[in-house]
């Protein structure tokens, strides 16, 4: 398959035709401005309804998950919320899916469409619960897979959680190609696409996006089924974004007109994401806010041309937690309600129980994940090797958290604290890459009006941002 | 610890026969080879990938071999381990997560009162 030079530099400048051959869209026809690309019209280049998708779904058992009410914890925080305030906590199990997350869903679009595309296999660059769901989705379609794994430091160390999500590839019939810190795991990637022509399964498809829309429209139809009521809120972990945008774009079509779509993230505030150093101090793999911040503020920074997943559109607001809150409440679901989750994927049923004090006892906030634990995929295996890199683990106050130096696991329930990620900053931050981007070309009215929609604000606060921006120049 | 690779390994010297699931190592980007927004720590060390196969001919720990991927595909690199355990478990419990459970059923009024007995635990 390959037609020239494998050096970083000469592939890397092949990027955009590796990328287009190895997904089949060309994304070029979307293309309306500097910035602007007409993102439903990609969206409907999936090709499959939602029913559709269902259907491809079921082929290979994902979905229709549990949706479980935790009320022994939705009464603990009654226990310490003001009178008549502490909503109903319900939680989609998605830890039910075939490999143990909501994952499946984004996987097995991406991997029917590459058997009925004809691709010889699949590939996925992620170090998290993705790759797991990839190998197990071309397991059941005898599908060819590679899965390429940001796992070690320069030291051979890796978090306990990634080899286990390394492991679980493996045990799917994946080939795991595991690198050492780097964004150049990108080129490596890139590199093996070009090589084998296998199809890119990445996160940031149309197909990878509309197979969460499922998940949403579940958590739509079976909380109006289970209560009476659609959800007031819903609380999504958020990293790359493709669980919000897919949650919420699944949410309108089960008729959600009112529900709030809260991001939850874990805060690495402080930690490089591309540092060998801090590479194992994170205690975390995903959820956190060093993908959660970046991608809000500029998604097309994936392996793909144009990214799929566009949370700013979506989030109604984004909170931030501490990793200790997030270990405290992975042991509460497993004390309190038999459930052994996460610990990652918790991040927003630590959130939901600051959440559903502030609000009314008969509404209903829905987490919408779980993931499965295991080896390696459990608090203590985390901590314990957090407390080999040098971080301290202790209990207390968890706003004394410092991640990469301190997990302060909370003494009380009351101490978990949802913190405000200001979405007005996210947008600015959105529209300055934006600028950023275009360089020197001028954004049209067609560019300002697609980043209204794309950061869901207005024309008139774009403009308002780009003035600022520019010393008091508009757009032309 | 989840330490994979056992550098010591490379001092052995015996022969490991083709056909054995293996692991290899290569480095695919040198120190100044590192991609320009790669912070300062990362830019001084490889960008390195250890990959899984089956050995194609006899070789010795340390030695540039070839292997077969379980995709059938062929790789290339330094053969540093035959069939390595996966070095991660559940750990010990940690003493900061203990009493949590009890903490919050203690907070939920205890379970021997929802069951109706008059509880023998605080």
């Amino acid at each position: 398959m390959t037609t020239s030079g494998t050096s970083y530099a000469e592939v890397m400048a092949r990027r955009q035709d590796i990328m287009k051959s190895a997904v089949g869209i060309d994304y070029e026809k979307f293309e309306t401005g500097a910035i602007a690309f007409d993102y439903e019209g990609m969206m409907d280049e999936v090709g499959y309804t939602l029913e559709e998708i269902h259907g491809i779904q079921e082929e290979t058992s994902v979905g229709r998950t549990p949706l479980v009410e935790v009320r022994n914890i939705t009464e603990l925080v009654r226990r310490i919320s003001a009178p008549g305030k502490g909503a109903r906590i319900l939680v989609k199990d998605e830890s039910a899916n075939p490999s143990g997350s909501f994952k499946d869903r984004r996987a097995s679009v991406s991997v029917y469409c590459a058997k009925k595309k004809g691709y010889p296999g699949v590939i996925a660059a992620t170090s998290g619960n993705y790759g797991a769901a990839v190998a197990s989705q071309a397991a059941k379609r005898g599908v060819e897979c590679i899965i390429v794994q940001e796992t070690y430091d320069s030291r051979g160390l890796g978090q306990p959680e990634i080899i286990e999500k390394g492991r679980a590839c493996e045990a799917y019939g994946a080939e795991v190609h595991q690198l050492t810190v780097g964004p150049e795991l990108f080129y490596v990637f890139l590199r093996l696409l070009d090589e084998t022509g296998f199809f890119n399964a990445s996160l940031y498809t149309p197909f990878s996006i509309a197979g969460i829309e499922t998940l949403g429209y579940e958590v739509g139809t079976e909380t109006l089924r289970a209560t009476g009521r659609y959800p007031d809120a819903v609380i999504v972990t958020h990293a790359g974004g493709g669980n919000v945008t897919g949650t919420a774009r699944g949410l309108r079509k089960a008729g959600c007109r009112h529900t709030q779509v809260i991001a939850a993230s874990v805060d690495l505030s402080g930690l490089h994401m591309a540092s060998d150093t801090d590479f194992n101090r994170k205690s975390f793999t995903t959820g956190h806010t060093g993908f959660g911040i970046p991608f809000a503020t500029w998604p097309d920074r994936a392996d793909v041309p144009r990214n799929a997943a566009r949370p700013l559109r979506y989030m109604d607001r984004y909170v931030t937690m501490t990793q200790g809150e997030v270990f405290y409440v992975t042991e509460m679901l497993a004390k309190l309600e038999g459930m052994e989750r996460g610990p990652a994927g918790n991040t927003s049923l630590a959130a939901a129980i600051a959440i559903a004090r502030e609000m009314d006892r008969d509404q209903v906030v829905v987490v919408q994940e779980t993931e499965y634990t295991g080896a390696g995929k459990h608090p203590y295996a985390q901590l314990a090797f957090a407390r080999e890199m040098g971080v301290e683990v202790r209990r207390g106050d968890p706003h004394d958290n410092l991640p990469g130096r301190r997990i302060v696991i909370p003494e009380h329930p009351s101490q978990i604290h949802a913190k405000e990620v200001p979405l007005a900053d996210i947008r600015r931050s959105y529209i300055r890459n934006a600028m950023s981007h275009a360089k020197a070309r001028k954004l049209s009215t067609e560019d300002v009006r697609f980043l209204a929609e794309d950061t869901n604000s207005t024309v008139a606060f774009v403009e308002g941002t780009i003035r600022d921006l520019e010393g008091g120049e508009g757009p032309a | 610890m989840a330490k994979v690779v056992d550098r010591s390994a490379s001092e052995n010297t015996t022969r490991v026969p083709a056909g054995e699931y293996v692991q290899i190592h290569s480095v695919v980007l040198k120190p100044g080879e590192r991609a320009p927004q790669v912070p300062e720590d990362t830019q001084k060390v490889p960008l390195e990938l250890r990959l899984k196969g089956y050995l194609d001919h006899d070789a010795h720990i340390g030695e540039e071999v070839t292997i077969t991927t379980v995709l059938g595909r062929k790789a290339r690199g330094r053969l540093v381990a035959v069939n390595p355990p996966y070095p991660h478990n559940f750990a010990r419990p940690v003493p900061e997560l203990l009493h949590i459970g009890e903490e919050l059923w203690r907070l939920l009024g205890a379970r021997d009162d929802r069951d109706g007995r008059e509880g023998d635990q605080a």
